[in-house]
């Protein structure tokens, strides 16, 4: 089997170790990586700040690089909720590229989605260790509806202990644009969500989208918490 | 509405709730508390979605055919003995009741909730007439004491903790401080009984009226609504145009949707019907009734993009989930109505240019999209209105190069990852650009961007 990866800027530029994670993880599941080259970003900055054109620019790129039929697969929640639901319909208007949209949105999949739907990698054994709670991210569950998913994996990291956060769904803060807008209610929501997961005992705290970890692990640093943040292809890939 | 709306100001307004501390407990505590609720009441509702389509399917119906439903309701209400007026705005519709009032001599009117008199400021209007306004709903009546605005349309004194209220009794209407609720209550009902019985006249709002009936629905449950529409001679019910149900056979659906909704409860404690003045051989109702359909800006939502705003019957579910809400309450958005449905619909009612920055005050979670009875796109309505802020002018030329900026680079791979490399040579100076609560959030860039691992 063969997959496209989109790494996502977020990765590209400051988290390229869980690129190389899921690289290793979709290797070792004996799954050809294709990284097609001169992808960017979803778009998903101009996308949720209105600015339509420009996110439609991202768009036709984002398209005019991941041809083919071959999955698409990202570990990125957001970033797959961008292509599956807003590209359709940013390019309605455009017959050919709604169509050309309508087929990548087919064939995109969140990391844990494809480990758990098409590699059934949640059947298999990884080596866990630690407590482990799990911070359940805004588009990728209301958008993407992938909700199981992620806790399967953890499920099947052997000797570790997952230890659930109250109110799992609540926001980062993050929220892109609204970081940098809004940055006293952004930090503020990032000291809840810290507070939420210190509650937990956990040592360390995982997700399924590198903004939101990144919040998160200021939020924690911030309260001068030692718990580690990783997000879930690293704790998978670290436990082949 | 006695203050000036300061939307604009909503980030300083924001900042300043996040440093009060009594504040931010009281939210929280109240927040958490109808989000437990809520997610309580509904467990023993099997066909929720189905519910949630159909009133969102009546709702639209609704406003697909306002004209004929008012039409409808009007001949109804009027048969069955009331007077219905439309008002265009704020100013028509308080020079209205104001003169209702006046010409009856009424020196003192008993209220009931209604979010509507507080859009368009009716007390403020009525007490410089010289007309006494007694708030009866308890939230309100506490506000209204502090002479502040509600911070929750559903729970106005969401704000205040218990030991404010006890104070302000004490201060107010000389009485030995007590924080306890049950004592707190009893005070303010001795004081509004004495209202109910001396008050010329009743005003309240309406959470639904019914078109083929020409009937009023009020949800209440202190009993001050049954009893602002029924002891004095006179009621007048003010509510905005869209707020008509098609027929009674339609209300059971949003009476299991509405109290679970708002607060948690499987009925409010009194649900009225109100059609028309007391009949001969009839105990209580009013003798005169006037009601008045306010637009103030309805019809021009109605024929925009972002119409599906007005299926909305104000339970606050979506400002109770809103981690924005919870975190800043509700004098923060600097008008009426607060939370997700507030930016929108203050947005659309007031216009950009008086409201822009409250399209900001979301992180697009969708928590408000998960609760919303009458499934309102919440999240798309607040993308279409960050969308029209551009067109309109009012976003920050900052920004829009910004975006330009990014609206070339992220086409072209070449540009793209010259500016990751820039931005990692100059991160310091970055993160010292933007604020330590900005990019100094963020971790340095890595020396080894993950296109360059790759093959």
């Amino acid at each position: 089997m063969r997959v496209q990866l989109f790494g996502t800027c977020m990765v590209d530029s400051f988290y390229p170790e869980v690129g190389d994670a899921t690289v290793r993880l979709l290797e070792h599941f004996g799954v050809e990586v294709v990284f097609p080259p001169g992808q960017t970003c979803c778009g998903q900055p101009a996308f949720n700040a209105g600015y339509r054109n420009e996110a439609r620019g991202a768009a036709e790129h984002f398209l005019s690089i991941f041809t083919g039929n071959d999955p698409i697969v990202t570990p990125s929640g957001s970033c797959a909720a961008m292509v599956k639901h807003h590209y359709p319909e940013l390019l309605k208007d455009d017959a050919k590229l709604a169509e050309t949209s309508r087929s990548a949105a087919g064939r995109v999949y969140e990391m844990s989605q494809f480990l758990v739907q098409v590699l059934r990698a949640h059947e298999k054994v990884f080596t866990g260790s630690g407590k482990l709670t799990y911070h359940s991210s805004c588009h990728l569950t209301r958008i993407l509806g992938v909700r199981e998913e992620p806790l399967l994996l953890i499920s099947a990291l052997q000797g570790a202990e997952f230890v659930p956060m109250p109110d799992a769904m609540r926001c980062c803060g993050f929220g892109g644009m609204f970081m940098a807008k809004l940055p006293e209610i952004s930090c503020a929501l990032a000291d809840e969500k810290a507070e939420s997961i210190m509650a937990t005992g956990a040592d360390t705290v995982t997700g399924c989208d590198s903004a939101c970890l990144m919040t998160i692990a200021d939020g924690l640093q911030r309260r001068g918490s030692g718990i580690k943040v990783k997000h879930l292809v690293q704790l998978l890939a670290e436990g082949l | 509405m006695s203050e000036e709306q300061t939307s604009r100001n909503f980030r300083a307004n924001s900042a300043a709730s996040i440093a009060d501390s009594s504040l931010r407990a009281a939210m929280k505590n109240a927040t958490d508390t109808f989000g437990t609720r809520r997610t309580a009441a509904f467990g023993a509702i099997p066909d929720l979605e189905a519910l949630r389509d159909k009133a969102s399917e009546v709702r639209m119906q609704v406003l697909d055919y306002l004209p004929q439903y008012l039409e409808k309701f009007t001949a109804n209400a009027t048969s069955a003995g009331a007077m219905v007026h439309r008002a265009h705005d704020a100013q028509s519709a308080k020079e209205l009741i104001g003169s209702i009032l006046k010409e009856r001599g009424v020196k003192m009117a008993a209220k009931g909730k209604s979010m509507v008199s507080e859009e368009i400021g009716l007390n403020a209007h009525l007490e410089a007439a010289g007309i006494e306004v007694v708030e009866t709903d308890l939230g309100e009546y506490i506000i209204q004491l502090e002479g502040e605005t509600p911070s929750h349309i559903i729970v106005p004194a969401i704000h205040k903790n218990r030991q404010q209220v006890g104070r302000l009794f004490a201060d107010r209407l000389g009485v030995p401080y007590s924080e306890d609720p049950q004592v707190l209550t009893k005070i303010a009902r001795k004081v509004m009984r004495e209202k109910f019985l001396a008050a010329d006249a009743g005003i309240s709002g309406a959470n639904f009226a019914i078109a083929e009936s020409g009937s009023l629905v009020l949800f209440t449950n202190e009993g001050n609504g049954r009893m602002v529409t029924s002891v004095p001679k006179l009621h007048i019910a003010i509510l905005s145009v869209e707020k008509l149900l098609p027929s009674l056979a339609d209300l059971p659906t949003f009476i299991r949707l509405l109290p679970r909704s708002a607060t948690g409860q499987a009925i409010t404690s009194y649900v009225s019907l109100i059609t028309g003045t007391r009949k001969p051989g009839e105990a209580t109702g009013a003798e005169e009734l006037h009601i008045v359909l306010l637009d103030n800006g309805r019809s021009e939502i109605l024929a925009g993009e972002c119409r599906e705003m007005l299926k909305c019957i104000r339970c606050g579910a979506c400002m109770n989930v809103c981690p924005v809400y919870r975190t800043v309450g509700g004098h923060a958005y600097g008008w009426t109505y607060p939370g997700p449905m507030g930016m929108v619909l203050t947005t659309l009612l007031t216009g950009m240019e008086k409201s822009y920055p409250l399209v900001d005050a979301s992180t697009l979670c969708g928590a408000c999209v998960d609760v919303c009875p009458v499934r309102i796109p919440l999240v798309d309505l607040i993308l279409k209105l960050r969308g029209r802020r551009i067109s309109e002018g009012f976003s920050s030329s900052r920004e829009k190069l910004g975006m330009r900026f990014f609206g070339a680079a992220v086409k072209n791979p070449v540009i793209f990852y010259w500016l990751e490399r820039v931005s990692r040579l100059f991160w310091p100076v970055i993160q010292k650009l933007s604020g330590k609560n900005v990019a100094g959030r963020l971790p340095e860039p890595s020396s080894k961007p993950f296109h360059r691992r790759m093959p």
